[in-house]
Order: C-alpha cells, then structure tokens, then sequence
C-alpha cells in the first residue's frame, strides 16, 4: 500500500505572513512577439503562453524543482498501481463569466477540446484509458499503463482549463469567443489594441483571497530588441521576460540601480540549444564526422562570449535540469587534435557542410559564425544558409540541411520533451519538432519505450542513463548548451517567479512594493 | 471629352495593372518557403501531423493552389480582401486599423520634409560655393547617407533617455486615460522622434534637388533674358526661377505621395509605431498571406491613384503633356 496522499497541506499556499503583500498597482511587461491569440488551449507558443497565463488555470503548478503544487486541484492521489490519478477540484471557482467552474470542465477540456487540438498534451493521452467526473468536484485519470511522467502534464501550458459551457459542440478554431478568452486564472481579459498593447484587470472574484494583488497589467508590444532595452531603461515596462532583449543588453541592464533578474522559472521548459546533424546524407551521416565536430567546438567559449555567461554547457540529450539526467558519459571538451582524428577515420573529403542558423536575432547568428570557425580550424568547409523563420521551418521539415541550430524544451521529463527528438518512429516530413535528424536506432527506440512505463523512478534511471551513454557516443545531435533567459524586472516588483515555468504561470502572487 | 477620356482610359488601364498586381503577388508570396500553417506550428514548440493538417484545412491552404487563386481573386473583385487567420480578423478591418497611425506618421514627415527641404534648398542654392552652403548641403549629406534605423536609434538615446523631453517609442502613453487637448499633446509628444527619422532623410532628398534644379533654372536663357529686360531681382527668384526649379521637387514628391499608405518599416519597428508598415513585415515573416496581399494590393492601387492625379494635374497645368 503505497498510497501516497501528495498535497493536503492546503493549497493556498498563504503560509506566508499576509501583512507583507500589498495590494494595488499596475505593471507592465514585454510580449515579443505579439501572440496571434489569447486562446491556450488553441495556441501554445511563447508570447501567447505568457499573456494567457494570467487568464487560464489548469490543475497544477509546479515548483521550481517541479514538484507538483496545487492550483485548481486541492489535493489530489496516485494510486498503488500507479493507473488510477484522483483530483479533488477547489470549490466556489468560477470563470471569468460567472459560471461556475467544475468536474465537468474538466473532462471536457481533456478528454474533447485538448484531445483535438493539442498536438503535445495528445501524446501523452494516448496513455489514458478514461477521464471521468466523479463528482462536481472530483475527476479520475485511469490509465492503459503506468506513465512515470504523467503527474507532469498538468502545467497551464500543457492543459489549460476550457469552459465548456462556451466551447461545447463548436468549430472550436472559429468560435468568436477566442477573441474574449474566458478561464478561471487572477486577471480578465479587458482589451487588446493590436500593435500596441494588451490589458488585463484583476478578476474581483478570484477565489483565492485577497489575491491578486496587482490592479492591472499591461502586455506591451514592442517588435525592436533595443527600443526594448530603452523600454525598461526609461521605466516604461517594469519586466522583460526571459528572451526579450539581445544578451549584451542584459548584462547593461542588469547592472542598473534598482533592477533584479533571475534565472529561474524556466525549470520545466530547460530550454536545450542544438544542432540536428543530419544523419540520412552528406559527411554528417558519418559518427566519426560527427564526434570530430563535437571535438571541434569551443562550446565555453560560445557560453561566456555569446551569451555572456548565461547557461551551462550541454553535456547530454537531457538537461541537468531535468529528471533523469545522468553526467556518466563521454564529455566533448574541446579537442582539435582528437577532432582532426575524427575527421581522418572519416575519410571528410572537403564536401561544403551547409550550416543553418536560427534566425532568432544576433545572438544566434553570431554563434552559428563561431561555429562555422571552429569547423575552419580543424579544416571542414562551412556554407552559411541565410533564411527567415519560416524557410528555416521549411528547411528542417524538410530535412534539407547539414547542420541546424534549433532549440527545445524538455518539459521535466525524458518522457515528453526527449524521446520525440530520437525515436525512430517519430521520423516524418512536415514537421520541425519531431526526429528531424534522422536518427534510427532500435536499442535507443526500445529503451525509451520502456523508461516511461517503467514502474519505479530508480528504473527509470537506470534505463535513461544507459540511453544518455549511447546518444551521446553516437551523437545524432550537437548539444550546445543549456539557455538560460534571464528574467529582468525592477527589485520593488516581488513573488513574480515562483514557480517551473515562472512569469508563464501568470502574476497571481506578484506584488509591488510602494 | 478629351479628359473624360483620358481619365477613363487610365482607370481601364489601371484596373488591368491591378489585377496583373494581385496575380503576380499571389504567386510570388506562395513561392516563398515556408506557409503559415509551418510557422504556427514552428512557434508551438511541438506539432504533430494532425495539428498541421488540421490549421491547413483551417486557412484554406488544404486546396490546390489554383483554387487558392480563384477564391482570393473572386473575393477582391467584390472587394473582400480575405480573413487573417493569424490575426483573427478580416484583412480589410485589420488594414483599415492600422492606416490612420501610418499616415499620421507618414504625412507629418511628408510636410515637415517637403517644406524644410525647400526652404533650406532655396538658402543653399542662394549662397552657392559658401560655406552656408557647404554646412548645409553637408548635413543633408549625412542624413540621406546615415541608416534610418541607427538615426532612429540616436535620437531615443539623445531625445528619450539621456534628456527625457520625448517618450522612446508608442503610440500614446498607454492607460493614461488622455482625451481631448491632453490626448493631443500626448498622440504629438509620441510623434515627435519618428516623424524627426523619417522626414530627416526625405527632407535631405528635397533640399538636393531644389538645389541643384534652381540652380540649373538660374543658367537658362529666359532667365537671362528677364535680368536683360531688368526685372526685379526677387521677382526674378520668384516667378522665373522657383515656379521651373520646383516642377521636378513636385514629381518626386507625387512619387512619394503614393507611397505613403505602405507605411515605413523601419521607422514603424523601432519606435512600435502600430502602422501598416510593421503589419506587412510581421505578416511575412508570418506567411499570412491574405494580409500581405492586402497590404500590397492597398499600397498599389495609391500608387496607382496619385500617378493618375498627378499626370491630370500636369495637363491641367501644362496643355502640352
């Protein structure tokens, strides 16, 4: 009987001495760029994420060693077998609307709406059996198998809480109500003046009390990295989240009177920067070329150059901020000599490898340009491909590239943020999220599949280690380095990072200090 | 008979250029990698066939591309530029939003260099080979030599940061609650620094010109024949030589009058200007097509409409064109 009860201590989380907050205020945040829509359960991308997260809710929270938190389910269970989730819903929540918020919600927001439109959230569904309301306030998770990193996909990003009563039997991607998103979470959807700004208020009924503190936010659209950095300079936007401004700027900004950063709240995402080395065609279909240009990068240099010291080097296909790491495998320090070894048992002829930047601004040029140097110096020719975001998709989906910078996140788990870039079954056109590099291995496919069925954590360490050690000896994929997007935001603002996936999970707590 | 004619032979011929516009457009903008169902799902992070397929058959672009082709050029015929699905708008709403902050913009710099340009055009050519001329034309020099965007950037640092006298960017101070006179102020405040960038650059490209056309006019034979007769020296400036010099600063300018709706990019990204400009840019790189198709078809069809009155206003004033 491992009947392990994960939360009673209750959930508001109001453990703190209540005097210290103090309510009212208004702030103001960069969104870049500006989201094409509010409605999570329809748009999952960056911007969209950090605006909605103010609207919508989902179940869990996650704190920032992604321990799971209560947020619209008080408490809930895990049974002995491991197939059976039970949530017991907060009373008295209401959406934005003055419906009332209960079980109902959420098996249709599971099981029909984010069944049908969320292409992450699906995977993982493929492991549930059925989502059934027990009562008004309780709903059941049966699964076909157990899925060790299913207490994991209850992040607002991953499954936003949908009101049924708005959603229900319609063309889900053409209801008028996405322009007005209506959900649960501390703020309202006010208005949006496109191009310029979005403005949320504090939603009066918010069952949590006296939260949220704040009055208002504004979301302001500012498509310039440097009128960004002036933005914030002049105090015009008191918070940059993570990525908004180019990284010489944030060392600038940083060190202004009266501006804090940190680098947490992306604990959950550990956004992990590579290159798919294409491993069908050309000399990167060769181990040994591949293992030469691991030798060949100076990745130190990139992390305390380019990015101005910010993040850590990649040593294998899982961050060291996600579960299941493992740091028991080869280590590609810097070596020209054993990378000119490389080349040679490779036989490298001279063939031009074409080099596909992420065009993402500056930072990424310019270490796509470090790269192509590296290469030069053990003697492999470079090609640079110029393109926009859209052809850089076009490219990698398909697969018409030697190397490509890309990034991805790795949702705290191997599971859902680590497999999709190796399993072989995940090879197709059309698609720059899935295992664009090509890479087929029957071993890594098999060990993957067990690792996340795996009952018991220590099993699935076992297994993720031996299958770190093997990704890493045949390198499908340069890691580069684990980003960090430092968020930037003035010391008087407090609580604004609390959780895994930090300003994304909405201002719920954030205050201003007066 | 002879006008009416020739007006309605031009809108026959401009309602062909159009046309011939929106087809090549069409085209051009599909053969650009990439369509916006690939880079929604680029921007999600995680996408599955199904999530692709499902936003192709959403925009429309699950069809051949003929019948892509038809739908959109059977819609402009009747005046319906399409539905953004990125912006989740109809194309012409979303045009018709952004159009009065462009031409704020975009009109103020047009004045403000129109008139500087000549002005400052006039004392340089009167001071030839001086050194008013040579500080004047040398500053002008350097405006139309100096990128937009780092000008741009400059004048925030002096203007916004380092003396505070303009806000670095927007639209209006946002949540302010302005209305009326404070409004004003408020909307003239923000407009100060782009309008600045971008007249500065057109204003150099006037004052070049009326520059060298006045004194191009100067050396003429009627000239000379009107200080033979002793006119007047001023009525000479004024009658004889500015009226001829200003002919070719006035084309240029009808030429840039029709550009105007496009908007300026860069101007309009740098201090987030909501206009037109930035609109076509983000529809781009966003491959929403019927946004950008909309963008250009609006901006041709000005083009198109200032070319017309201007050449109706060149035969109005000279019987010869």
């Amino acid at each position: 009987m491992r009947n392990f009860l994960i939360s009673t201590i209750l959930a508001t989380g109001l453990a703190l001495p209540a005097a210290a907050q103090e309510a009212g205020g208004r702030l103001d945040i960069v969104v870049q760029p500006e989201p094409p829509s509010l409605m999570l359960g329809l748009v999952q991308n960056g911007p969209t994420q950090l605006v909605a997260g103010d609207i919508y809710e989902s179940l869990l929270r996650y704190d920032t060693d992604l321990n799971p938190q209560p947020s619209l389910a008080e408490s809930w269970e895990i049974s002995d077998d491991a197939l059976t989730y039970t949530f017991n819903l907060r009373e008295g929540v209401k959406w934005h609307d003055g419906e009332d918020f209960n079980a109902d919600d959420v098996v249709f927001s599971v099981d029909e709406f984010l069944r049908e439109t969320h292409p992450r959230l699906r995977v993982s569904l493929e492991h549930v059996e059925s989502v059934t309301a027990l009562d008004d306030h309780t709903v059941e998770f049966k699964l076909k198998n157990p899925f060790g990193p299913f207490i994991g996909v209850f992040e607002n990003g991953t499954m936003p809480m949908i009101p049924k009563h708005i959603y229900e039997g319609t063309d889900y991607a053409n209801n008028p109500a996405n322009n007005t998103p209506i959900g649960t979470g501390p703020f309202k959807f006010e208005e949006w003046n496109k191009g310029s700004y979005i403005h949320l208020v504090k939603n009066e009924d918010y069952y949590l009390e006296g939260k949220p503190y704040l009055d208002e936010v504004y979301y302001r659209v500012v498509p310039d990295a440097a009128s960004r950095a002036v933005a914030f300079e002049n105090g015009e936007v008191d918070v940059l989240p993570g990525g908004s401004v180019e990284n010489w700027d944030v060392q600038r900004l940083t060190a202004m009177d009266g501006v804090c950063s940190t680098g947490q709240g992306w604990e959950y995402f550990a956004p992990h920067a590579m290159a798919w080395l294409n491993t069908r065609e050309g000399p990167t279909a060769n181990k040994d070329f591949r293992k030469a240009l691991m030798y060949a990068m100076d990745r130190e240099f990139v992390r305390d150059v380019i990015w101005n010291g910010f993040g850590k080097v990649a040593t294998s296909p899982v961050s060291s901020k996600t579960n299941f790491y493992s740091d028991d495998t080869i280590m590609y320090d810097q070596d020209q000599d054993k990378a000119r070894e490389h080349l040679e048992a490779a036989g490298y002829d001279g063939e031009t490898v074409r080099i596909l930047p992420l065009p993402y601004g500056e930072t990424w040029q310019r270490w796509a340009e470090a790269m192509k140097q590296n290469l030069e110096e053990v003697g492999v020719n470079v090609e640079l491909v110029a393109t926009d975001v859209a052809g850089w998709n076009q490219k990698q989906s398909e697969w018409d590239f030697d190397i490509a910078f890309t990034y991805l996140y790795q949702y705290g788990d191997p599971a859902l943020g680590v497999a999709r870039s190796y399993l072989s079954s995940n090879i197709a056109k059309g698609s720059p999220w899935n295992n664009v590099a090509g890479y087929e291995n029957p071993e890594v496919d098999a060990m993957f599949a067990e690792a996340a069925v795996a009952a018991t954590p220590e099993e699935r360490q076992e297994i993720y280690t031996k299958v770190q050690q093997t990704l890493v000896d045949d390198v499908p994929v340069a890691w580069l380095l684990e980003i960090e997007f430092p968020t930037i935001y003035r010391c008087e603002v407090k609580d604004l990072v609390t959780t895994a996936i930090g300003v994304n999970d909405g201002l719920r707590d954030a205050w201003v200090e007066k | 008979m002879g006008i009416a004619w020739a007006i309605l032979s031009r809108l026959a011929k401009a309602a062909i250029t159009l046309l011939l516009i929106v087809i090549l457009n069409f085209f051009l903008i599909h053969a650009a990698p990439g369509d916006p169902a690939a880079v929604m799902a680029g921007e999600a992070g995680a996408a599955d066939e199904k999530f692709i397929a499902q936003l192709r058959a959403q925009f429309g672009l699950d069809q051949p591309l003929y019948v892509q082709f038809w739908t959109y050029v059977s819609g402009v015929v009747q005046l319906d530029l399409g539905y953004s699905y990125r912006q989740q708008m109809p194309v012409l709403d979303l045009i018709l939003d952004r159009l009065p902050a462009t031409l704020l913009l975009t009109l103020t710099a047009f004045f403000m260099s129109l008139l500087l340009g000549i002005v400052f055009g006039l004392a340089a050519a009167a001071r030839q080979g001086r050194w008013g001329d040579s500080a004047i034309t040398s500053v002008a020099l350097l405006f139309y030599a100096t990128p937009l965007f780092w000008v741009a950037l400059m004048a925030v640092v002096l203007f916004s940061v380092k003396l505070g006298w303009f806000p670095a960017f927007g639209y209006g101070s946002v949540g302010a609650g302005y209305t009326g006179f404070e409004l004003l102020i408020d909307r003239l405040r923000h407009l100060f620094l782009p309008a600045l960038t971008l007249g500065l650059f057109f204003m150099a490209v006037y004052l070049r010109m009326t520059r060298s056309s006045v004194l191009e006019v100067s050396q003429m034979d009627f000239v000379k024949t009107a200080r033979a007769k002793g006119l007047n020296e001023r009525v000479i400036r004024r009658r004889h030589i500015l009226r001829n010099a200003l002919l070719p600063v006035v084309t240029l300018a009808g030429l840039q009058a029709g550009q105007l709706v496009g908007g300026a990019v860069l101007t309009e990204t740098v201090f987030a200007w909501p206009g037109i400009g930035r609109l076509m840019f983000e529809s781009l790189t966003a491959r929403d097509y019927n946004t950008l198709l909309g963008v250009f078809l609006v901006s041709a069809a000005m083009v198109i409409a200032f070319n017309i009155i201007t050449d109706l206003v060149y035969r109005l004033i000279d019987p010869r064109i």
